[in-house]
């Protein structure tokens, strides 16, 4: 019974799993009070290099999946280093800059196979392996959340400059967010290019960037169970009401104006302790 | 105790102009170890602005400040919290969603030494760093008197409890220095009252005071010394008594008329 | 080879100057929101899309000239912005919320919008009836160049100096400016902040919506996402030119046209558009104020 459910839901359950790793990685952005629109990019670096490596070097998948982590991680330090220093709109414009060279480069690369993209990977994931990976990332989280490093990150998000006041390492707290959040993205967009055996330019666009974003919104960042719960919504609730399914970006980009405006808090109100 | 004590801040030639306005016009002073140091004028004189270039919010367009010694010049703000300094704002800022207690232990995020393995292992430092910033934490809740309201959201205080938790997050840090920007704004008398012995007992703790207020009474009942500033420039400095009978400072705040017929009348 | 490069230059330093004219007037609005009111609005990509499909209807079902379609689409246009403004930034306004969120919330109507319009326009392309402007190109030398490079080149200029002398010259200019330095202190010295808000969304929607038409008429092309395209180059322009500066934006988006031109008849048509992200990023790095920037860009 249960054999069969989860044969046929295979690739939407990945996809829970998938979607809840580029929500928390939304998540740690958005903790710090920065706004990236460059999850997406950071999601396509982990796809191409993994699929790359993967196809044509034959690492290991562990290995890939390592290089699939640093990749965007090189990414972020490029855009964060100088955009950091300024006011967060710079770095909300530099991630979506991010992502159009990305998109560009790969439609006119032969490397990444242009506007094709890349086809015929193999499937090297397994629920245990997503949902290890997201159990962990969860719980790394929490961890953080609970300790000096959740004050920080909840201080600078209310008010940057009293959190410097307070002694907190604000470049250092910034930049290390948004290199943990690529590393995150680049994971999932590992584990994505890995499951679903085919990989093209055009899906790490700024519909993307912006889908992400409504995940994390929609379940509220008061803790990191938020965004993934909010990945859960909006990933299963299409696959329910077939009829959603054409207004997917609709309602994913209705829920980020709803979010804003009239429910600051998202789904998910109850917020995580920040004692260890 | 013949040796004088080094100068805990010293503030030399501090110069900020916006656009064409010169809010801070070369201005000097020293602050000495173990004093209330009190910084006045009439609104617009700069105070605020003054404060905010010693804690680094803002880039002076020229002029020095150091700390016990070390320059703190182009440092950012929380680089002078490490260094000992430490300050509340005039209107409020605190961390409304975060609790009582977590708003004071983020206070101390300059003292806390774990690292991220540590942290997300929960090894080694962790979890007596951790433990032993909410003893502290608390210690400090008891101290300003709001140890009964620990757990409660920030933002859901009444206002002189905020004044007063704003106090004991700074205190946090263990700054050397502590800048306070009108810390009685907003308060009815008892709960200045109440302020004004904390202070005092910060004071008797050892910790030097630098703060601006516009309550006279408040200012003259507890600064050792006094700095005034009118349009951005020091007019006077002193004991609270030669405070009082400056000239300059009693035209500056009561306009050169009334002044003039002070003098007339003690003449 | 050299021969053939230098015989080729001219021309493509006009279509460059062309196309970075575009570039310029697109962004201009853009930057004109965010250095008056202090937000990025990301909708206005969408003013683009809407001048454009408002000019293709009236002139098609309407049977209206193109002088009277343009600045038609610009007059709606410039309505539907104050709608905009109203329904999303205004609140956040209200609420003193951070920047970021004005940023989201109209990331999110962005999605919204686009998606809409392509649910119920589709993805092809569109084009204008024929009649409405003539192709005919004139010859000078060896440089060709028609009717609609001609128009867009002389708005562009036209609008820059017309916005100069508005924000420069005159009394709304200096509320403008009263409220891009400081809205609270604009609104105590007797500034209707609501009235110039109204107004600078107005400006916007209708700076929008002619780049929309404008470069509808030159490439006769229109569909929904070609205002997500253009609002990505304007996010190169208005940082590159420095944000909410409007001779930065002109100068940037020219140098930018003119670099893609290049760069497409000289190395590779597959990588052009990558011109204006490259110089992007470079420009943070090395002067995120811009090009002639001396705002400060952090705040205290």
């Amino acid at each position: 019974m249960f054999d069969s459910f989860f044969f046929s839901y295979q690739s939407l359950i990945f996809a829970v799993g998938i979607n809840g790793l580029l929500a928390l990685s939304m998540y740690t952005v958005l903790a710090v009070g920065q706004l990236s629109v460059g999850q997406a990019a950071f999601m396509g670096l982990g796809a191409y290099v993994s699929t790359l490596l993967t196809l044509d070097a034959h690492w290991p998948f562990v290995a890939v999946l390592l290089a699939a982590m640093v990749v965007p991680a090189l990414a972020a330090l490029l855009i964060g280093g100088p955009t950091l220093k300024l006011t967060g709109v710079y770095l909300a414009l530099a991630t979506i800059a991010l992502g159009e060279i990305l998109r560009i480069f790969c439609n006119a690369s032969d490397l990444t196979g242009g506007a094709l993209g890349l086809s015929g990977i193999p499937n090297k994931t397994s629920f245990g392996l997503i949902f290890g990976l997201l159990a962990l990332a969860l719980l790394g989280f929490v961890m953080v959340a609970r300790s000096k490093l959740g004050r920080a990150m909840e201080a600078m998000r209310e008010d940057e400059v009293a959190a410097g006041v307070m002694g907190v390492n604000l470049p250092a707290m910034k930049l290390g967010a948004l290199v943990v959040s690529a590393m995150l993205a680049g994971l999932a967009g590992a584990l994505n290019a890995h499951a679903n055996s085919f990989i093209g330019p055009n899906d790490y666009g700024f519909d993307q960037a912006v889908t992400i974003l409504s995940f994390a919104l929609l379940g509220g960042i008061g803790s990191p169970f938020g965004p993934v719960l909010g990945a859960i919504i909006l990933t299963v609730l299409p696959e329910l009401l077939t009829a959603l399914h054409d207004f997917k970006l609709v309602v994913n980009g209705l829920i980020i104006v709803i979010a804003v405006l009239f429910m600051p808090r998202g789904l998910l109100v109850w917020r995580i302790g920040r004692v260890g | 105790m013949s040796a004088v004590a080094p100068t805990l801040l010293d503030v030399q030639d501090l110069t900020v102009r916006f656009r064409g306005l010169v809010a801070v016009d070369h201005v000097s002073f020293t602050v000495e170890p173990g004093t209330v140091h009190g910084l006045i004028g009439p609104n617009g004189a700069g105070k605020t602005t003054c404060f905010n270039l010693i804690s680094g919010l803002i880039p002076p367009t020229s002029g020095h400040v150091s700390l016990a010694g070390t320059a703190l010049d182009g440092l950012p703000s929380w680089k002078r919290t490490r260094a000992g300094l430490s300050r509340t704002f005039q209107n409020i800022r605190m961390f409304q969603e975060m609790t009582v207690r977590e708003n004071v232990m983020t206070g101390m995020q300059s003292r806390l030494q774990a690292s991220v393995p540590e942290i997300l292992g929960r090894l080694g430092r962790f979890r007596p760093e951790e433990q032993a910033a909410k003893v502290r934490a608390d210690e400090l809740l008891e101290f300003v008197g709001l140890a009964a309201s620990a757990d409660r959201r920030a933002g859901d205080l009444p206002y002189g409890d905020q004044r007063r938790l704003e106090i004991a997050r700074a205190l946090g840090s263990e700054p050397k220095l502590l800048l306070l920007d009108e810390p009685a704004a907003g308060m009815n008398p008892a709960e200045t009252q109440d302020l004004v012995g904390l202070l005092n007992r910060l004071k008797q703790g050892g910790l030097t005071l630098l703060l601006v207020e516009h309550d006279m009474h408040f200012v003259m009942s507890l600064c050792d010394r006094i700095t005034v500033l009118n349009f951005g420039r020091k007019i006077a400095e002193g004991s609270p008594r030669e405070i009082r009978e400056d000239p300059a400072v009693i035209e500056a705040y009561l306009g050169a008329k009334v002044a003039e017929k002070l003098k007339g009348g003690t003449a | 080879m050299f021969a053939q490069i230098l015989q080729q230059l001219p021309q493509q330093l006009l279509n460059g100057l062309v196309l970075g004219s575009t570039y310029a007037l697109f962004a201009l609005g853009f930057t004109l929101m965010f250095g008056v009111l202090g937000v990025i609005n990301l909708t206005y990509g969408f003013y683009f899309t809407t001048g454009a499909f408002l000019a293709l209807y009236g002139t098609k079902l309407l049977a209206l000239p193109i002088w009277a379609a343009l600045p038609g689409a610009a007059v709606l246009t410039g309505l539907i912005a104050i709608l905009f403004d109203a329904a999303l930034l205004t609140p956040l306004r209200r609420k003193k919320a951070p920047e970021l969120a004005s940023l989201m919330v109209t990331l999110g109507a962005t999605l919204l919008l686009y998606s809409l319009m392509t649910a119920s326009f589709g993805t092809e392309i569109r084009r204008l009836p024929p009649a409405v402007i003539s192709h005919a190109a004139y010859t000078f030398g060896t440089v060709r160049v028609n009717l609609s490079q001609i128009l867009i080149m002389v708005t562009t200029v036209l609008i820059v100096a017309a916005l100069l002398a508005l924000i420069r010259g005159t009394r709304f200019g200096l509320s403008m400016r009263a409220l891009a330095e400081n809205g609270e202190a604009a609104q105590l010295m007797g500034v209707n902040t609501d009235a110039v808000v109204r107004m600078v969304s107005f400006i916007s929607g209708a700076l929008g919506s002619t780049a929309g038409v404008l470069i509808g008429l030159n490439f006769n092309a229109i569909q929904p996402y070609m205002g997500e395209t253009m609002m990505l180059k304007g996010f190169a322009v208005i940082i590159i030119g420095g944000l909410g500066d409007i001779k930065g934006a002109l100068i940037a988006g020219i140098v930018i046209g003119v670099l893609e031109v290049l760069t497409a008849g000289f190395i590779s048509s597959n990588i052009k558009d990558s011109v204006g992200f490259i110089l992007l990023v470079a420009t943070l790095w090395f002067r995120p104020v811009g090009l002639f920037g001396r705002a400060p860009v952090k705040r205290a």
